[in-house]
């Protein structure tokens, strides 16, 4: 059940997209969630859609493998739209009952649902086009700036990827576990909600007590390993930066400028 | 001067309650002399409990003797300062090859070593490479280690601490985990870096089959050194591994009770092919 989340996986294939810098994305992504927050009509709008359909064409994933990950969001983005749709104060379109729909209510509607699904595809194409690895490569670099202030980016970093390293594992030991409980009578299926949660008490206690041996036995292999945090640690792939990296750096700045523009001169 | 020597050590755990108070005290170690001249291959043995895990941690500075002192290339390991030095000259190979790997891909993680030692990135390759050639996983070098079998990990183990360029090995029960097909895998990987890298190999083990190739075998029980001495020596004192609990080889318990029911045979039969050997030649004689 939890392997059908899409959000946050990888999809392999070889495309600019996927060969860009991870550094590249991370900015890219956060410029074009700003843009979809300064765009307020229709003509920037457009502008963030051709933007969009050009870059999903460029990440050569399928359309149906992006969709996919809408679902978990959809009731998130359903219950936004109706609370935009009925209680937006403004000149009444159609009322009945107790409900009223304004002109301003079916705008905003449409807005915020355009704007949050172009958000969540634009970022789960950051995610879908980068491996967990070099994302973490990027974060870490990004961050890098904030270790002035003593926030720990390297030890958030590892964390990450030792976090992404033992997703599979501890996912099979709960499927392990899960069996073995299932084996002694353990009912994780009848009941209503409460007696259902009350069921995954049995799953979790060993998952935890296993996940905290886990741990131990790594920290202790990382140190015989000579791991000692960040300091004087070298880079097996350092994070590069190439021509095409520079471009795409040129291109998104080119769209934000783009989107005010539009934003200035548009209509709606 | 030897790659590891040991001096009269002892090491105690120390079991406390909620409060801290001391609730009982365990001795692990009671008193042990080592001496581990470089590009040997030495295997401990012992049972559950006998303290063979807690000397393996004492050799790479995880733990610090409580008594006597451990010396590991001529460098203290109770000095602060040593540590990252013999961490690096005195790699450690683990029981459980899922909580090992680091890195979410197989070269990555045989990379983690020596990017921890700072060494450049071009001469990192370099060595990743070399220790994958080296346990043969070369050809997994882009696989996620979720993906291969226990062996298979325990060799990509084997290669992130060949990639730190140690002097000398110590594997912790690291066959403990596998089947026997993996167990054979990794003791030949251990057994080719000894031979051909001249590596010393410290194998820590329960297992009697993988000690036989080994130069010398210490045989530990509660916290001591019961018996030292080649495997054949070892083997032929059947009576005394039995007390310790341990169970020989099936090839020389065939022979000790052959031996004992009269048919001649040689001292320390280690492998079913001696034991062939042997008993055509026992039967050629009579």
């Amino acid at each position: 059940m939890i392997r059908d989340i899409t959000i946050g996986q990888y999809y392999q294939t070889d495309s600019v997209l996927h060969r860009l810098d991870p550094r590249d994305k991370l900015a890219g992504t956060l410029i074009f969630i700003i843009s979809l927050f300064v765009a307020k009509n229709v003509t920037s709008y457009a502008v963030a859609t051709a933007f969009l359909i050009a870059v999903i064409l460029l990440s050569k994933v399928p359309m149906s493998f992006i969709l996919r990950g809408m679902k978990a969001v959809v009731i998130i983005l359903l219950i936004t739209v109706l609370f935009n749709l009925f209680l937006t104060p403004g000149i009444t379109f159609v009322s009945f009952w107790k409900i009223r729909i304004t002109y301003e209510g079916m705008k905003t509607a449409a807005y915020t649902a355009v704007r949050l699904t172009y958000l969540i595809i634009g970022s789960s194409l950051m995610t879908l086009t980068t491996t967990p690895n070099n994302l973490t490569d990027g974060l870490e670099s990004l961050m890098k700036p904030l270790g002035v202030f003593r926030v720990p980016v390297h030890e958030i970093a590892m964390m990450m990827s030792i976090a992404l390293r033992f997703i599979p594992i501890l996912m099979e030991e709960t499927d392990k576990i899960m069996k073995a409980q299932l084996s002694r009578g353990a009912d994780f299926e009848s009941g209503g909600l409460i007696k259902r949660s009350k069921a995954l008490i049995p799953l979790l206690v060993p998952l935890f007590v296993s996940a905290f041996r886990r741990a131990n036995d790594l920290a202790m292999a990382m140190e015989a390993r000579c791991y000692h945090g960040g300091k004087g640690r070298t880079k097996m792939k350092p994070l590069v930066y190439r021509g095409s990296d520079y471009i795409a750096y040129a291109v998104i700045i080119m769209y934000f400028v783009l989107i005010v523009i539009a934003q200035r001169v548009g209509m709606l | 001067m030897g790659i590891v020597e040991i001096d009269n050590i002892a090491y105690e755990y120390i079991r406390r309650d909620e409060e801290g108070n001391v609730e009982g005290i365990v001795r692990a170690i009671d008193g042990i002399s080592l001496d581990i001249k470089k590009g040997e291959f030495i295997s401990i043995l012992g049972g559950n409990g006998s303290g063979k895990s807690t000397l393996a941690k004492q050799i790479n500075a995880i733990l610090y003797p409580c008594e006597g002192t451990v010396y590991v290339d001529g460098k203290d390991t109770s000095d602060e300062e040593n540590i990252w030095d013999i961490r690096q000259s005195a790699g450690m190979v683990f029981q459980n090859p899922d909580n090992q790997i680091i890195g979410s891909v197989v070269e990555e993680d045989v990379g983690f070593g020596p990017e921890n030692m700072g060494i450049p990135t071009p001469e990192i390759i370099e060595r990743v490479n070399e220790a994958l050639k080296t346990l043969r996983m070369y050809e997994y070098r882009k696989h996620s280690p979720n993906r291969l079998s226990g062996g298979q990990k325990q060799r990509v183990a084997i290669a992130g601490v060949v990639a730190m360029h140690p002097k000398c090995i110590i594997m912790d029960e690291s066959t403990a985990m596998l089947d026997p097909i993996g167990r054979k895998e990794v003791i030949r990987a251990a057994r080719a870096l000894n031979d051909v890298e001249k590596v010393t190999i410290i194998l820590i083990t329960h297992y009697m089959e993988e000690t036989i190739y080994s130069d010398r075998i210490v045989v530990m029980d509660k916290g001591r050194v019961a018996m030292t001495g080649t495997p054949k020596e070892i083997f032929s004192r059947v009576d005394e591994l039995k007390k310790l609990r341990l169970s020989v080889p099936q090839s020389t318990a065939l022979a000790y009770e052959l031996k004992k029911r009269g048919v001649r045979l040689g001292e320390g039969i280690l492998s079913g092919k001696e034991l062939v050997t042997a008993l055509c030649r026992s039967y050629a004689t009579m």
